[in-house]
Parts: C-alpha cells; structure tokens; sequence
C-alpha cells in the first residue's frame, strides 16, 4: 500500500520533470532509426539473394527482431542511469528524505516503490519500439515467441540496472554524480564480457558472467536460459538489499 | 508525552548531545533553547527516530524509539529546519501524499487534508505548486504536513527561521492554536524572545548538555523582583563638569534604590542604570527626582530582565555560569536588552 503510495509519487514526478519525456524521445528516435536500419537491411539482402537465384532462407526474427532488441539492450545501458539518478539523490538534497524516514513507512517500502516507479518509466519507454516491431506482423510472419522472449529479457536487465542506479543515487546527494557514476557502473557491468575473448581461465570466465549483456545474448535469441533469469532477478535483489543498506547507513551518518 | 532518558549521541569526533534527561508533560508548549550547535536538531532526529542514539533512550506518546519506531513515528509530526516539501507537487497533492505515508485512513483523509488546510490557511495556495510558492506559506505547508495525520507530539525544528516579522508573529500564532490540549509541542530556537512569546517551559542546551529545564515563569520571577531602570539626563544650562556625578548622587537619594551605576557620561548627556530593592517601584520618583533637580529627563525605561541573561549565565556567555538552575546574575546591563524584537539578529536574513 504504502509502495504504491511511493510509486506513484514517484512516477507523477517523473512526468512532471523533463526527465520522463526527455527519455522517452532519445530512446524512441535512437530505436527507430535501429529499426529503420535493420529492416533496410534484411529487404536489400532479401532482394540480392533473390536476384542471384540463391534461396538463401532470410529469417525476419534473426535479422530483424534480435539485431533490434540486442542495440535496444545496449540503449538501456546509457539511459538507465538518468532515470535512477534522482530517486534517492534528490530526495536527499532537498531534505525530504527526512520525512520519508521519519514516516511510520519501511525502507523496503520506500526502496521498493521507487524501483518500481523507475521500472515503469523504462516498461513505458520499452513500449515505443514494440510498436514499429508489430508493424513486422502486418508485412511478415515473424513468430511471437522469440520478441516475447527478447522483452522479458530487456525487462529482467532493465530491473538490474535500475536496481543498481537507484543503490548509486543513494550514495550522493548530487544527481550529476549519480548520473555519471551510474553510467560508469552500467558500462562496466556492459563491457566486462570483453575479457571472455583472451581465453576461458577461470578468472575470465568468472569476469565475463557478472556481465550484464552477456546473459541478454539467450534472451536476444529467443532461448529463455533459467541461469540467466535467475542471475537478473539475483542482480535486482543485490541492488535493492545495497540500496537498503545504504539508506540505513545515513541514518549513521547523518 | 515524552520521557527523555540520559540520550546521547556521539560522533567519531564529537559529543552531539551528551546525556540528555528531561520529561514534557501532555498538551504543553516546550521551548528547545540553545545557541546554533547546541544539540538541539541532533536531539530532535533522535526523538522522531531519525538518528539512533549512542546510548539511552526516549518514550514519545507511551512508545520506545528504540524497541517501537514504527509507533512513535506514527504519533510524532515533525518539520525538519527546511520543510521537507517536493517543489514540483501542488500543496493538495503534497498532503494527500503525505497523508497517506503517515497512515491517515482513505476515509478521512480527505477531511483531514481539509482540515489542516483551514488551519494553517494554505487555502489560497492549494492548488499552487509548491516550488512557487513564498517562503512563509512553504513554511505553512511544511505545518501542515506535520499534522496531518493529528499527532500526539509536534516536533518543530526552528519553525521560525529566516520569515519576515509577519510571518513569524503568524507561524507562533498558529503554533500555538496548534497546543490546546490537542498536540504536545516542543520547538527548538535560538531567538529567546520566541520561546518567550510561544512556550510555556523551556529546556536550555548548549555543548550539547542540558542546562536549565523549568517554566518559563520561573526562570525569570527570581529576576522579576530587582527592577532595573535605564535613565538617560541631560545637563541644565549653565552646569560644571561635575554634574552627572550630581545626578547620580540625587537618584541614590530615592527611596527605594538600591544602587545607581554610571555607565557614560559625556559633557551633554549622561546614562545610568538604576536598581531597585525587591519589589518596589521607583520610575515615577526617579523622575521626579530628575525634574526637581533642574535636569532635563531625556529617557526613562526599564530593562526587562529577559531569558537573555539566564541564557549567558547557563551557557557561560559573559558571567562564567556554573549554576544548574537560574540565579539572579548582576544585573547590571552592559548592552541594552530592553525590546526583544531589535535583538532578534537571526530573524533579520
């Protein structure tokens, strides 16, 4: 009840700020422009090959859906941090946190109805490229399953990802700060997997799974990997439990 | 109400609060009177479960802060030094919000939002942002907000601070309509004449220590009873250089002076501080005595013995102070606190 509360606070303050809106139409332009490119693409190959007289089997799931899911994922990455970058910073400048915390509410609640607020925006925003997406099925036969998939799998790495922005806003009172740090922590999270190619020691192999987008890959090819899912919903109760720990942890220092 | 119990904070470095013991008594208006550093927001984020103590304990409303927060949050209403409001919601929406995490029940919150309203006059501004709003009525929304859901106890971290004079005579206004028997109070300031004006007991900290817990009343009745009287005379014409020293002299002479002090005296104008005996009234003779005399009466008031002087002697200001309760100190005035409100340098900004 009281997460709803929050939740909604919350959200009404995202879209009252530029911030929602802002993000919304970076993330839309950036995707169309994926997806304009992809499908492009597929039709020129489709026709080379036709032209050729080869009957090379053009699959508009591989070609289309994954190559768009897969930059979509990498989007995430950068615009996550915007969106978690004031929930606890903000909150902490202006004083109000003070009242939050001074309210007979839990700080799971507070932290949960947060997280979840942030994770709407990103569901809204995650909805504007699942409309070009469905015009495929107006020209094609795409096969659902694999798109359900790929969104299930942009959802689960979105809600790590702001579980682990909303952790770093709690650590400043700066949004910009948070921001930066967030995108910081989001890109390394992102490019860990890149030791995974120099060879697979232990260590390498240990490195590349904490990666984020090295557990979308199943996902982005339609395969749903119950190891993956449960290293996302892991990630997203590590950032809310640090979260936790680090709203009580001003309560020290304050 | 509440029940304060050798509570302490300590930081790495410092002693916020050390060991703090006091009780406020239901439906009072209690005064947190300390000079800035004293402890006394340390204090309140203790009492409303914001900050842990180091070491003992408070009971608000029949609740441990420790073993209960959950209950004594519910029964605590607090407004932190800068009022804890979200500037982009419209003050409706912000007690809605407010209402809600606090616990008010769907069915009355909307009476109860309608209610603080009428109380701390923020109808005009209800459907206004709070981010454009003045000041003073942020400072309204954030009273508000801090009964909201009807609390036993109000916690007011300097309610006062940085308002223009209106606003402050309004905010103490209504702070005190707030008492009555409903909530019981406690405000922290560093403005005497504020605990004064609203309070009926103070507790005194400095250095984080508690220095004087008592009413009002009786902090100052044991100063009430020496009067002292600030006299400003002006030469007749025609007088040699001694004359103040004749002045000083015929004041001595009225019945119920206890001790004339020259504190300047120039060629054209001299100041004396006048004392009375316990219980008696010597302005009208004073005068008199002025006129008889041939001089020239430019100014004849009495110095109010404010908490300011208790204050220096609790908290070692001028006069070393080691008494755990009020004494009168001298009270000979070196500086002139006669009208509270011109001394109130912290309501200036």
């Amino acid at each position: 009840m009281n997460t709803l509360t929050i939740c909604r606070k919350e959200l009404s303050s995202y879209f009252r700020s530029p911030i929602a809106y802002g993000v919304m139409a970076f993330f839309a332009l950036i995707v169309g422009y994926f997806f304009y490119v992809a499908v492009v693409f597929f039709v020129r190959r489709h026709l080379e090959s036709t032209m050729m007289g080869q009957s090379v089997p053009m699959d508009v799931d591989e070609w289309v859906v994954r190559n768009v899911l897969s930059n979509v994922s990498v989007v995430g990455l950068f615009l996550i941090p915007m969106i978690t970058m004031r929930l606890f910073a903000e909150e902490k400048r202006t004083g109000t946190i003070e009242l939050l915390m001074t309210s007979p509410i839990t700080n799971i609640e507070i932290i949960v109805g947060k997280w979840l607020a942030a994770l709407l925006l990103y569901l809204a925003m995650l909805a504007l490229p699942l409309i070009s997406l469905l015009s495929l099925f107006a020209f094609g036969k795409p096969d659902w399953r694999p798109l359900a998939v790929g969104y299930l799998g942009l959802i689960l790495q979105g809600g790590c990802l702001l579980a682990i922005g909303a952790f770093v806003s709690t650590c400043t009172k700066n949004q910009i700060v948070a921001g930066v740090a967030g995108f910081g922590i989001c890109l390394l999270l992102w490019v860990l997997d890149w030791v995974s190619s120099f060879d697979s020691s232990p260590l390498y192999r240990v490195i590349s799974y904490v990666s984020v987008t090295s557990h979308y890959e199943s996902f982005s090819k339609g395969v749903l990997d119950s190891k993956d899912a449960i290293y996302y919903l892991s990630m997203i109760v590590l950032g809310l439990f640090l979260t936790g720990r680090s709203m009580e942890s001003m309560r020290w220092r304050a | 109400m509440i029940k304060v119990e050798g509570l302490t904070k300590r930081y790495a470095r410092n002693v916020a609060v050390d060991n703090i013991s006091f009780e406020v008594e239901k439906g009072q208006i209690v005064g947190f009177l300390g000079p800035n550093g004293a402890g006394k927001t340390t204090t309140m984020r203790m009492l409303t479960c914001f900050l842990p103590p180091t070491e003992g304990t408070a009971e608000v409303a029949g609740f441990d802060i420790l073993e209960s927060p959950m209950e004594v949050k519910k029964r605590i209403g607090y407004l932190p030094e800068t009022p804890p409001v979200y500037p982009e919601m419209e003050v409706i929406e912000y007690l809605n919000f407010v209402g809600r995490i606090k616990g008010v029940p769907k069915s009355s919150l909307k009476s109860r939002i309608d209610e603080v309203i009428e109380k701390c006059a923020v109808g005009d501004v209800r459907n206004k942002e709070i981010g454009k709003l003045s000041k003073g009525y942020r400072q309204r929304v954030g009273l508000a907000q801090a009964i909201v859901h009807n609390p036993d106890v109000l916690i007011l971290d300097e309610p006062t601070a940085g308002l223009d004079p209106n606003q402050i005579i309004e905010t103490r206004d209504l702070i005190k309509g707030l008492a009555g028997g409903q909530h019981t109070i406690i405000l922290s300031t560093h403005i005497l004449p504020e605990v004064e004006a609203t309070c009926e007991r103070v507790i005194i900290i400095a250095g984080g220590k508690l220095k004087a817990t008592d009413t009002v009343a009786n902090l100052t009745s044991s100063l009430r009873g020496v009067e002292s009287v600030a006299v400003e005379v002006l030469p007749r014409d025609g007088t040699g250089p001694a004359w103040p020293s004749d002045v000083q002299h015929r004041l001595e002479q009225v019945p119920g002076v206890a001790r004339v002090v020259r504190r300047e005296s120039k060629e054209d104008v001299a100041h004396f501080t006048v004392e009375s005996l316990q219980g008696r009234h010597v302005r009208p003779d004073l005068a008199k005595a002025v006129i008889e005399g041939g001089w020239h009466l430019n100014e004849l008031h009495a110095v109010s013995l404010s908490l300011e002087e208790i204050f220096l002697e609790l908290t070692g200001g001028s006069h070393a102070g080691h008494h755990d309760e009020s004494e009168p100190g001298e009270p000979v005035h070196e500086t002139n606190p006669t009208e509270p409100a011109a001394v109130q340098s912290g309501e200036q900004q």
